[in-house]
């Protein structure tokens, strides 16, 4: 992974100008899959932040987006809070979650930080349940607001834009060279002096807190929250597959990832909904034999050959 | 106090037996797979399928589900698993590519066990009561615990005491060095990742029998055999025996007093413990 170029950034800001325009040229259902693009770019390319440079592949999304979601539906439910005041503290409690997971596994090998985000989001439902039924009385949770469709996929860009920029800055400072070493190999980046926990801790603190972020903007469009909603694992799954099948390379890599992928899900999933758990299956498969550096992969692939020729 | 005891050694047995055959998945062959849960949700399903439609009892598919698990689980590894060994450049990269692929498998497993049956494996075998030392339990409890003993001690013998047992013993030390004393490794392998899916499925087949499962289920096996595993210390077949008695009582434990629905966080408070004091495992070496 390169330093993101200056020109990489100002195509960005053109693209981000340029999908700001899409709830005033659409409405009802080509409005709603403009939310569900916008909330997975965001997802995939903070996932992407932390996940591209390390290749440490994160299962945690969905508890964090949960942990959104859910703070604000028990704050405005339960305590009439504001929800601007609701989406900080879910900041600030995905951070400091993400924070904890990684003090406990990422001093170690890949593998057992897999493992532990792998059953995350359904352990923190549990627990929610548990202290849901024991503690508070099911009561069910509403978010109800003012907003729109469209005022929720401004948001999302808005908060896209920014995980975007925040990668931008990140892949061109010392952090991210770190972490590029890091990726390379770790036993280099330790040699060399680099404290390699701190450097993966900090960037998965930041997808903890931009996956919390995500799940609080979402909570007005369900009005009524359920643990069982929100913490849905398959979440986590969507997120690595759309990052993996734009590309691991690019920051901008997600994007080319999410929209065919939620096309093809969408479609499935209204024609043939008992089959739809098999695109995931198949997806999976063709990123690690067909696609493993993804789409932008591919495209860098292709051009390099056409330069060749 | 006793009932805990009791029913979490009874449900321990079942998993170490499943710990096991991850370990020889992991250990031996190097792939971590993560469709462990659902190999094991499959034999569950075919004790389920032909106990409802042919009245086979569960033992004896036990003894069917073998050939069958096992040549499955070795045409994975020979033919999906295998490039990916050959293609990866290090530990690390093979580990992420297996992680990616044995998910893709678990969702088509789920696929294709939702189209077969999409609610509860639900079926009655052995449910009578009985009482061992004063604690009621069911038959069916006691007989897969006594199986999935057996099987394990069968392992336990076939690793230490035969030629081939010390063959995948000596893969799990080292790929290299048993290459360098002729052992053929890719041959060993796949042999081991097919003997792990096997013992994965007659659990599943073991558990089907006193637990009710479903078809999306699995995720969270496979998470109860990893964190054995990772307990107990990677090949360390010992080390996933106390493990998965120490994860059988404490789950049986928080079930009884605290809440049911709880015993996913009490498996976690487990993992995160290890990962936190003992990330090497009960018995297993300190990495160099």
């Amino acid at each position: 992974m390169n330093p993101a170029t200056v020109q990489e950034l100002i195509w960005a800001g053109v693209l981000v100008a340029l999908a700001a325009f899409w709830p005033m040229m659409s409405n009802g259902y080509w409005l709603g899959i403009g939310v569900d693009v916008m909330m997975y770019t965001a997802l995939a390319t903070s996932w992407m932040l932390f996940s591209g440079p390390t290749h440490y592949i994160s299962l945690a999304s969905a508890a964090f987006f949960g942990v959104g979601g859910f703070v604000v539906g028990s704050g405005m439910s339960d305590y009439d809070a504001s929800f601007w005041s609701m989406l900080a503290l879910s900041a600030v409690i995905g951070g400091v979650l993400a924070a904890l997971i990684g003090l406990a596994t990422l001093r170690l090998s890949g593998v057992y930080f897999v493992i532990f985000t792998l059953g995350l989001a359904e352990m923190i439902r549990n627990l929610v349940s548990w202290v849901q039924n024991n503690f508070l009385g099911s009561r069910g949770l509403y978010v109800l607001t003012e907003f729109t469709d469209a005022h929720l996929y401004w948001m999302l860009l808005v908060t896209a834009g920014c995980v975007y920029l925040l990668g931008w800055i990140i892949s061109r400072s010392r952090l991210g060279f770190a972490l590029r070493i890091i990726g390379g190999d770790e036993t280099v980046a330790r040699h060399v002096g680099i404290n390699t926990a701190m450097a993966k801790v900090i960037l998965f603190t930041t997808t903890g807190v931009f996956g919390a972020i995500v799940g609080a903007i979402i909570a007005p469009r369900w009005s009524y929250i359920e643990p069982n909603q929100v913490f849905s694992p398959q979440l986590s799954f969507f997120v690595v597959i759309m990052a993996l099948l734009g590309g691991s390379g690019r920051l901008w890599g997600p994007v080319v990832g999410v929209i065919p992928f939620l096309l093809i899900w969408n479609w499935v999933d209204s024609n043939f909904p008992n089959q739809s758990i098999l695109v995931l299956g198949v997806a999976f498969l063709v990123i690690v034999y067909f696609l493993p550096h993804g789409f932008v992969g591919r495209i860098e692939q292709l051009r390099a050959r056409a330069r060749g020729r | 106090m006793l009932d805990i005891l009791v029913s979490g050694l009874l449900l321990s047995g079942t998993y170490a037996l499943v710990a096991m055959g991850l370990n020889l998945q992991y250990g031996v062959a190097r792939i971590m797979n993560l469709a462990n849960g659902e190999v094991l949700v499959l034999g569950a399903l075919a004790a389920f399928w032909l106990y409802t439609t042919a009245q086979i009892s569960p033992i004896l598919t036990v003894i069917l589900v073998i050939p069958v698990a096992f040549i499955g689980n070795w045409l994975i590894y020979r033919f999906l698993l295998t490039p990916l060994v050959r293609r990866s450049k290090s530990q690390g990269a093979l580990e992420v590519d297996s992680i990616l692929a044995t998910f893709g498998m678990s969702f088509i497993f789920i696929g294709i066990m939702v189209s077969i049956e999409g609610g509860f494996f639900f079926y009655k075998y052995l449910s009578e009561p009985i009482s061992i030392l004063g604690s009621t339990t069911s038959l069916n409890r006691l007989v897969a615990f006594l199986l999935a003993v057996l099987i394990a001690a069968a392992l336990y013998i076939w690793l230490h005491y035969s030629r081939p047992g010390v063959a995948v013993r000596a893969v799990s030390v080292s790929t290299e060095a048993s290459g360098l004393v002729g052992i053929n490794v890719p041959r060993v392998s796949a042999l081991t990742f097919a003997l792990g899916g096997t013992i994965t499925a007659v659990g599943g087949a073991l558990i089907s029998t006193f637990i009710t499962l479903d078809a999306s289920i699995g995720v969270v096996f496979t998470l109860k055999a990893l964190i054995i595993v990772i307990m107990g210390g990677v090949g360390e077949i010992r080390g996933a025996i106390v493990a998965a008695i120490i994860l059988g009582l404490v789950e049986t434990g928080v079930a009884t007093l605290v809440d049911p629905g709880l015993t996913l966080a009490a498996a976690y408070f487990i993992f995160v413990i290890i990962l936190l004091f003992r990330p090497q495992g009960l018995f297993g070496r300190r990495a160099v």
